[in-house]
């Protein structure tokens, strides 16, 4: 299989202002290959959005590499980029703020196209429709402005306007968070049949296990800017390796029996800690319900310990 | 039967907007009693969150304004007494704990003194008792060093501590009824779990009654006894919390159960969706609120309003399929 | 599907439809319109439907109003026609009023976006230069310019101009930065729009509500600001205005009060509707603005 999408090494780190680094992502590397959908999930302050921007080239990258299919992204600037930027496209999390509320749908769903001088301009409007009714919206209502549209129709609209540039990536970010339930599943269905329809590729970006599972190939789980497990959606599910997957399925919400009035099944203490001044070892050491003296001075990297599945820790 | 902490009954609420009158709640009833958790559980707009502003008698008025009903809480009616009865009760016997903890806080003061100023509003202690009761209550809803949390502004702590905190605050006068509105939404997964698993240890050793507004049907599974699922500002099933997840009766709960994508589902099938967007309350028919995105809509269903069913003891939906037994059960 | 297919296509709605449907709901701000579209109508139509040159003396120095029919409302201490020097005087102040108030904003908005925008160092340098202008003493500052240069009406539109603009660069600026967070932003770069273009196009139309109730105000402002120079002596002697009607005759107020307040009412009234305007945007904006 040909890997369309290659990270290595990713690091993105902020100064803080007061002297310190955030170290927001810190040495991810991960491949996704054509047609494939590789999940990234994690708490607040894990940098799984950090890592989508950088890929995007909407965050500064501090040192790494990006390649999609060839194009080394990570290193090209200015014209090289922008021309470019109509092969990796995003999808944002909010659906209320993802939308310029002064332009018609239209335009927004157009103006990827002006700016990048993609087809001759008389054909972008019926362009416009076409991608209109691909996320199932009619195409009248490009007229329309964002705020005349429910919250699930805008995330179609952000989509529509991401495939507007015939993208071979689309990066989403969270974009069914802040969805009700009902409307979410419209909007991941939506997603993945448009996969199976035009091959694209999906770099996807999640909190909720749920959704990941149901959309997703491949799977990595992120604590604190590293990755700490990496496999198949499959795989992750049924033996979860490392100490803190095993502890994210675990709290996460479930319809299951045995999930029943159990109060919440909390088996991590405390709070993630900051990213600004990473303590030595294993950033996971300070919650982990298993950790030994050598896991607070000794980095773990990640190792195959199974085929397909990766996992950073001492102790797996 | 142990007598209900609180009784709902036949409560309407309307609002009066410029484009018509919304019913915002209609003929919602349901109860808890002491040591119950009670979830009410629906999407955005559906009434959860203005049943929990009814409650506590905040109600924006205008446009709002309780038409009919009784709200019940130990033999008393809420919505007869004056606003400064409704405040004492507030905060005392009633307390409730919001999504966002950070904007709930007061950031110019510290968390300890917040907290004392709760219980020195409702019981006559001295200031330096108060502020012992503060670090008490602070080291019951598991915060590590109380004391020096105590001196803590809420920007200093994280999101989980601050709803720690928030809890805290609410559960120092000791209510017989804890109000928790989306009390989780903004928190991470493991830290989610955390608070959950506190709530139900308090509401175990204290014996306080717990309404949990969500609209995540996890949470709902994890916490609670019973459940109300509202749509459009009804109840529209409430039972058991095993009966209404293991065997919804009406059509929306079903669809609203299928469509959450499960770690145990197979991953390779769409999503059941429940087809078309929550309706505005402006503009509701005479008939059954889900009736025009309901797959099982029949031309009754738009007549009147379904009347609750009984499925088994304390679980009923209010669907006229379901009357029919044309639902399967 | 079950979902009964909707055939019509609701009208669209901009935000700036929404916004008049509020504003135009609100009796105060309907007012303020009106009493604005009056003034601005009189000091238009006015001189073709009176025409008597304000400086020609034209009857007995300080005759009352309602004395002398071909003279509705009286004459000043040199015998000039008052109802003439309203309509002619209200065309120059409200021409210093709007274009000091377009000066305002020039400054105003280039700067505060730049420091909005990039942040940083840019944005230190230009809050320093705003600071320095805001810590100067405005209506000293605006004298000491019109008294350097000539009093003409566009040295004082400017000197208003330059007093004026750091209120509107920063409230530009915290809006900029504001909107430059917005996830519509990032979509823009996403497909590789320029910084001018994210300035100009994208975050500037977002930015303008509150801009819009900020000049409105600023227009009222720089009117009593005109007034106030006029009064001291410091506008143009040669244009005709309200400052300069109350200025030549504040020494008659105990003998004739017409002189004096007369067009103190102009200004008044004027004042009124613009900040009844302003307020009424303010409304007509927050709305929407609030539904993110």
């Amino acid at each position: 299989m040909s890997q369309l999408l290659s990270v290595r090494d990713l690091r993105v780190h902020f100064p803080t202002g007061r002297g310190g680094t955030i170290h927001a992502v810190d040495g991810v590397s991960f491949d996704i290959p054509r047609g494939q959908t590789l999940g990234i999930v994690g708490e607040s302050g894990s940098g799984k959005t950090t890592t989508a921007l950088a890929v995007m080239r909407l965050a500064p990258i501090t040192s790494g590499k990006i390649d999609l299919d060839g194009i080394p992204i990570s290193r090209i600037e200015g014209q090289e980029l922008r021309r470019a930027r109509p092969r990796f496209q995003m999808v944002f999390q909010d659906p209320f703020s993802s939308l310029n509320p002064r332009d018609r749908v239209g335009r927004i769903i157009r103006q990827p196209m002006d700016l990048l001088g993609l087809l001759q301009p008389p054909q972008r409007d019926a362009r416009v429709e076409e991608l209109l009714a691909q996320v199932g919206l009619r195409p009248e209502l490009k007229s329309l402005y964002p705020h005349q549209f429910s919250g699930g129709q805008r995330q179609r609209i952000g989509l529509a306007r991401a495939l507007a540039t015939k993208p071979d990536l689309i990066v989403f970010d969270e974009p069914v968070s802040a969805l009700d339930v009902a409307v979410q599943a419209q909007v991941l269905n939506l997603i993945r049949r448009l996969q199976r329809e035009t091959g694209l590729t999906y770099l996807f970006i999640s909190h909720d296990l749920g959704v990941v599972r149901h959309v997703c190939d491949e799977i990595a789980v992120m604590y604190l800017g590293r990755i700490v497990e990496k496999a198949s959606a499959a795989r992750i599910f049924a033996s979860p390796r490392h100490p803190y997957t095993q502890a994210l399925i675990a709290a996460a919400p479930s319809l299951a029996p045995e999930h029943r009035r159990r109060g919440g099944g909390a088996r991590l203490q405390g709070d993630p800690p900051s990213p600004v001044n990473l303590p030595p070892g294993c950033p996971f050491a300070s919650r982990c319900p298993i950790a030994v003296n050598d896991c607070r001075s000794r980095v773990p990297t990640l190792r195959e310990l199974a085929p397909g599945q990766a996992v950073a820790c001492h102790l797996a | 039967m142990t007598e209900p902490v609180l009784d709902i009954r036949n409560l309407k609420v309307d609002f009066v907007t410029r484009r018509g009158v919304a019913h915002v709640l209609d003929d919602v009833s349901f109860s808890v009693a002491a040591g119950e958790l009670l979830a009410i559980v629906g999407e955005s707009g559906c009434g959860k969150s203005m049943t929990a502003l009814s409650i506590l008698g905040l109600i924006p008025s205008p446009p709002g304004r309780i038409v009919g009903g009784s709200i019940l809480f130990q033999g008393r009616d809420l919505t007869r007494l004056r606003q400064s009865e409704l405040r004492r009760i507030r905060g005392g016997d009633i307390a409730m704990i919001f999504q966002e903890p950070m904007t709930s806080l007061n950031p110019v003061f510290t968390c300890g003194e917040q907290i004392a100023e709760a219980v020195r509003l409702h019981q006559k202690v001295s200031p330096r008792a108060a502020l012992a009761r503060a670090v008490e209550m602070l080291r019951a809803v598991g915060i590590p060093e109380p004391e020096l949390r105590a001196r803590a502004y809420p920007h200093q702590l994280s999101g989980g501590m601050r709803q720690r905190v928030m809890i805290a605050m609410a559960l120092s006068c000791e209510p017989r009824l804890l109000i928790a509105d989306e009390p989780t939404t903004a928190l991470d997964v493991t830290v989610q779990a955390q608070i959950f698993a506190l709530l139900d240890e308090l509401r175990q050793k204290t014996g306080t009654a717990i309404i949990l507004i969500t609209h995540d049907m996890g949470a709902v599974a994890e916490m609670a006894d019973k459940v109300a699922v509202m749509y459009a500002g009804r109840i529209i099933e409430r039972g058991p919390a095993d009966a209404v997840l293991d065997n919804p009766g009406h059509p929306y709960t079903r669809g609203l159960l299928a469509s959450i994508p499960r770690i145990d589902a197979d991953p390779d099938a769409d999503l059941p969706e429940i087809p078309g967007i929550v309706p505005a309350l402006t503009d509701l028919g005479r008939g059954c609120a889900f009736a025009p995105r309901c797959a099982l809509a029949v031309p009754a269903c738009n007549a009147a309003q379904p009347h609750h069913v009984a499925m088994s003891r304390d679980h009923s939906a209010a669907c006229i399929r379901l009357q029919a037994n044309e639902v399967s059960a | 599907m079950t979902a009964p297919a909707r055939t019509t296509v609701p009208a669209a709605r901009g935000p700036m439809a929404e916004a008049w449907d509020i504003f135009r709901r609100s009796p105060a701000a309907m007012l303020g319109l009106l009493l604005l579209g009056l003034v601005i109508l009189m000091t238009v139509a006015g001189p073709f439907l009176y025409q008597v040159d304000p400086f020609e003396i034209v009857w007995a120095p300080l005759t009352p109003p309602g004395e002398e029919a071909t003279i509705p409302l009286g004459t000043d201490n040199l015998g000039r026609d008052i109802l003439a020097g309203l309509i002619e005087g209200g065309r120059a102040t409200l021409a210093v009023g709007f274009s000091a108030a377009l000066i305002t904003m020039l400054i105003g908005v280039v700067i505060g976006a730049y420091a909005g925008f990039y942040g940083g160092f840019v944005d230190d340098m230009l809050m320093r230069v705003t600071e320095f202008f805001q810590v100067l003493p405005p209506l000293l500052f605006a004298m000491v310019v019109v008294t350097l240069f000539q009093p003409t009406l566009i040295n004082v539109a400017l000197a208003i101009g330059i007093v004026s603009w750091p209120q509107t660069a920063r409230l530009t600026r915290s809006e900029f930065r504001r909107i430059r967070t917005l996830e519509y932003v990032s979509a823009m770069r996403a497909v590789g729009a320029g910084d001018g273009n994210i300035i100009w196009r994208v975050i500037l139309p977002n930015a303008l509500p509150p801009l819009i109730v900020s000049a409105t105000l600023t227009i009222g402002m720089a009117i009593l600001f005109e007034a106030g120079l006029s009064f001291l002596g410091l506008s143009d002697p040669n244009v005709m205005s309200w400052g300069l009607m109350i200025g030549t005759g504040r020494e008659y107020l105990l003998d004739a009060w017409w002189v004096v307040t007369l067009p103190g009412t102009m200004i008044f009234l004027t004042v009124l509707g613009i900040s009844l305007v302003g307020d009424g945007l303010n409304d007509a904006f927050n709305p929407w603005m609030r539904e993110r």
